[in-house]
Formats: structure tokens, sequence, C-alpha cells
């Protein structure tokens, strides 16, 4: 039937812009300047400037979602119970922020955050000793948890608000207290959102090099940084593209980790 | 009581988190001193010189040009794609969703040096083309997530109903199909119009010297001191949303009014 030629348009560009795209990375990742096969652009994740970006990112962004998910969990569940007008209001406010370019909120940090910015001169108003955290890993974290935190929010309260309030009722009939019931009843079944969010906010941290550039003070190297060095600075793609097969790794396993929660294939993303 | 008051208390607390730094914006625009950490009184010049800046107005073109023009081209080949992807058989809807996915799920910055790659093997010429390329591409999976939803809940017999009363293929999808799915139509090209514009990372690896993007700009802005213009240019863009959600929201509000009235007459 003519249906089935109806997606070959997108067929045709999720080969070309897709598939050949991420196959020229892994060949590009194999091959030297000559074209031959080589691991050494791989290997190279080991050397001692290589293995301490990508291990500093493994941590800063495991970090950051979990500060993501311990802020996130509460308030998705404040916002699934509050009547319906107040809680779209509420969950349209927090996708607002997202309408003023990333880059200079971010930047805005630097502003509130720097030794005589706007948080230290209130610190220094009330006694409080001054918040020295510009161009250190925490800085780093908090403008990840900061960019991050409605990806948590987000598959977490749409979980959350599908929930059948009859099974919540039951369990609390049949003589289960509050803190049970959560831990029983709320807590399992919301569990797809909860690795939905972990995955989306997981893998934008850790291949983030914006982040560290901006709150970092160009001191402190994250994986991403390095990658983006290697294309767009020294024009080693071989190198840049070896690193990037290593982040890929990370990256498929998260794929995987979602598939499996996610069965029906529709993502609970936004 | 103490409860809600407590949970009260938690989403200010979050909010202040969320919207500090757009108020630090914002008042930055209004700050007659180009040092970002000092005040130095109440001005509205950098609104009026704004208007001047040739290149933020050109990154600013470049961005919405963009923006429209990907989102728009992704819509079409998304809606298409959908509608053929709902007749499809289960393994091979799973094998498209499965690819669909990629670009949602992995790294900006894979994404973004694959595409470089791509261009650079096909000897492309980097500029306004390749930008617009690549933001397509990541724009489709939007467009179909959105619409496919709808297309689940759609009634086939509605659609043979309307072949059989005689309607041909196109009519039948304009006038029955069409209109049930045109929610996700709008709501995935609002949502690859908005990652359009936001996007930096993509646009950074496939955009070449000599364009910008308001993003892109922005960057390369970080390192030298951000013109002040361009706290102006983001406040006005962030109000303007704000004024559009607003109005967006009391909308339907309205057409059930008019709904009501139609009834009493």
């Amino acid at each position: 039937m003519n249906r089935k030629l109806l997606s070959a348009p997108y067929l045709l560009w999720a080969a070309a812009f897709i598939i050949i795209p991420l196959f020229m990375v892994v060949y590009y990742g194999l091959t030297d300047k000559s074209g031959a096969f080589t691991l050494e652009n791989i290997t190279a994740i080991a050397t001692a400037q290589h293995g301490k970006a990508l291990w500093l990112s493994v941590l800063l962004s495991l970090a950051s979602t979990v500060i993501c998910l311990l802020l996130a969990y509460p308030l998705a569940m404040i916002l699934s119970r509050m009547n319906m007008s107040q809680n779209s209001f509420l969950v349209l406010l927090f996708i607002l922020p997202m309408w003023m370019n990333f880059l200079l909120r971010t930047l805005a940090w630097l502003t509130l955050l720097e030794k005589t910015g706007v948080i230290n001169n209130i610190l220094n108003f009330f006694g409080a000793p001054t918040l020295n955290i510009i161009n250190t890993p925490a800085a780093i974290i908090l403008g990840m948890v900061y960019n991050f935190l409605p990806f948590m929010v987000l598959p977490i309260y749409n979980v959350l608000t599908k929930i059948d309030q009859n099974v919540v009722n039951a369990a609390r009939d049949l003589g289960a207290d509050g803190f049970r019931t959560f831990l029983k009843i709320t807590l399992p079944l919301s569990i797809p959102g909860v690795i939905s969010g972990i995955t989306m906010v997981f893998v934008p941290a850790l291949t983030t090099f914006v982040i560290s550039t901006i709150l970092g003070g160009n001191k402190i190297l994250l994986i991403g940084n390095v990658i983006e060095m290697e294309f767009l600075q020294t024009g080693n793609w071989h190198l840049g593209s070896g690193l990037s097969i290593v982040l890929m790794v990370f990256i498929l396993f998260n794929m995987i980790l979602s598939a499996i929660f996610d069965k029906d294939g529709e993502g609970t993303a936004l | 009581m103490i409860k809600t008051t407590a949970q009260k208390i938690y989403i200010a607390l979050i909010f202040i988190f969320l919207y500090a730094p757009i108020a630090t914006l914002m008042v930055l625009s209004f700050n007659a001193s180009k040092s970002r950490a000092k005040w130095g009184g109440f001005t509205i010049n950098w609104y009026v010189e704004l208007f001047q800046n040739k290149s933020i107005l050109q990154a600013l073109g470049n961005t919405l040009l963009i923006a429209f023009l990907s989102a728009s081209i992704a819509t079409v080949i998304g809606t298409v794609a959908s509608i053929s992807i709902q007749g499809m058989k289960r393994k091979s809807r799973a094998i498209i969703m499965g690819i669909t996915n990629i670009p949602m799920l992995n790294a900006e910055i894979v994404t973004g040096i694959s595409l470089m790659l791509l261009f650079i093997v096909l000897g492309i010429k980097f500029g306004f083309l390749t930008i617009l390329l690549a933001h397509i591409t990541f724009n489709i999976p939007y467009v179909i997530l959105s619409i496919m939803p709808r297309m689940k809940q759609l009634n086939p017999s509605t659609y043979e109903a309307a072949l059989d009363l005689g309607a041909s293929h196109l009519q039948a999808f304009f006038k029955v199909v069409f209109p049930d799915i045109l929610p996700g139509i709008v709501s995935g090209f609002t949502m690859a119009f908005t990652m359009s514009l936001d996007d930096f990372v993509i646009t950074h690896f496939t955009k070449g010297a000599g364009i910008d993007t308001l993003s892109t700009k922005i960057y390369t802005e970080v390192r030298k001191g951000i013109k002040p213009e361009m706290y102006a240019l983001s406040t006005l863009i962030f109000l303007s949303v704000l004024i559009l959600l607003i109005l967006v929201n009391y909308a339907p509000r309205k057409k059930q009014d008019t709904n009501n009235l139609r009834n009493q007459r």
C-alpha cells in the first residue's frame, strides 16, 4: 500500500543524518590519519589527562543526578497532589525559564556566585562567611542541577499524576500508614519516571562542556571539553571520535536502561 | 497545616533557585555600568542600542529563520512519517521508533560531531545550510513523538467511512485524520521551534565561521565579555514568551464562553 511509502522521506533522512554520521564517528575513532585501523584513539582515554577528565565528568554528573533526584521527587509529589488549575500553572512556571537562553542563565550564576557577587553580598550583610565556590567543581554541579532539574521533575510528575488513586486509598484502607503506602505503592509505581529522569539528567551532565567552561573558569576540564577541543581547536578528529566512542558506551548503557523501563517506546519526557 | 506550609516554602525555594538567574539578567539589562559585578544606576540605554546593533539583530534573524524553517520542514516530514509508522507492523514500528529516539537520548555533543564529520566528508560548505540540516534532524523526533500518541487514539473506521462515502485518500486524510491529529502537530511544531531556538551545542559544531545564531554569539562573547544589549534582548524575548503563554492559557476559556453563549441562544 502507498501508506508505507510515506515513511520513505523520513527513513532516508534518518539514514543520512542519524545512522551514517554515527558510523562515521566509529570509523574515525578506529582509524589514524593514514586511514589504517588503530585502537590508539580509544585507549587514549587511559592517559592521565583524559582519564582524569572522564573520571571528573562521571563524578560530577552522578552527584548532580542524585541531587536533582532528591530535589525533584518531593517537588513532583507536591505538584501532583495539587488541584488542576494550580498545578498546571506551576508546571508552566517550571518550563518557562527554559525560554531564556541557557548560556545566559548559566552566566547569570557567575554574577550571583562571584566573590563580590550578589549571594556573597547578602551573606556578608548577615555576617555569614563568604561562599567561595566559583571556578570549583561545586559551581559546576550547581550549574548542572540548575540546568537539568526540570528534566528530572517532569517525568516523575507525569508518572505520579497517572497513578490510580484507588490503589493508594486501598493501601490506606488496609491499614498502611502514609510512609508505608509511599514505600510500597507510590515509589514502586513511579520508578519508570525516576529512571527516565535519571537518563535525561545524567547524559547531558556527563557530556557538557558549556557549563564547565562558564562556571569552571576554563580551569576544570571535563570529557566534553576535551572532545570539543579536539574537534574545533586541535583539529584531531580521530582522537575526538575515539573519545566519543568511549562516551557512547555510557550513553548506550543509559539507552538500554530507559528502553527496559519504557516498553511502549513513547518516552515519558516532557 | 504545618505540612502544607512546609510544602509551600519548599516550592518557593525551588522557584527562587530557578528564577534568581533570570531576575539577575533582567536587572543587568537596566544596569548603566558595563560590568556584571557593579551597579552603575538605571538606564534603558541598552534597549535603544540593541536596535542599532547590526550583528545582534543579524544573529536574531538567523536564529528565528532557522527555527522557523527547521520546525516547518521537520513538521512536514514528521507528520507524513507518523501516518506511515502507525500503519506498520509491530516490529518495523519498534525499529523506526528506536531510530527516532537516538537523537533524543544521544548526547548533543555526539550528535554535533557526527554531523560535523558527515558534512566534512560530503564536502558541504559549513554555514546556514549545515545548521538548517542539523536542526531539522534533531527536530523530527520531537514532532513524531508528539503526533504518535494522537495517532494511536485515532479510530481507523472514520477514515474508512470517509473512503466508503466516496472521498479520495487525500480528501479523507485532510477531512478526517488531520483535524484529529492537529493538536499533536501543533505541539510538535512548537517544541521543535523551541528546541531549535535554544540549541547551542549542535549549532556550535555545524555552523562554520561567518554565521552566528544568538547562542553561538553569546558563547563567543562569554570570553570577551557579554554586551549588555544581549541582556536587553533576552529580557524582551522572555517577556514576550511570558505574555504569549498567558494569552494562550486564557484563550480556551474564551472559546468556552462563546460556546456557552451559543447554547444560551
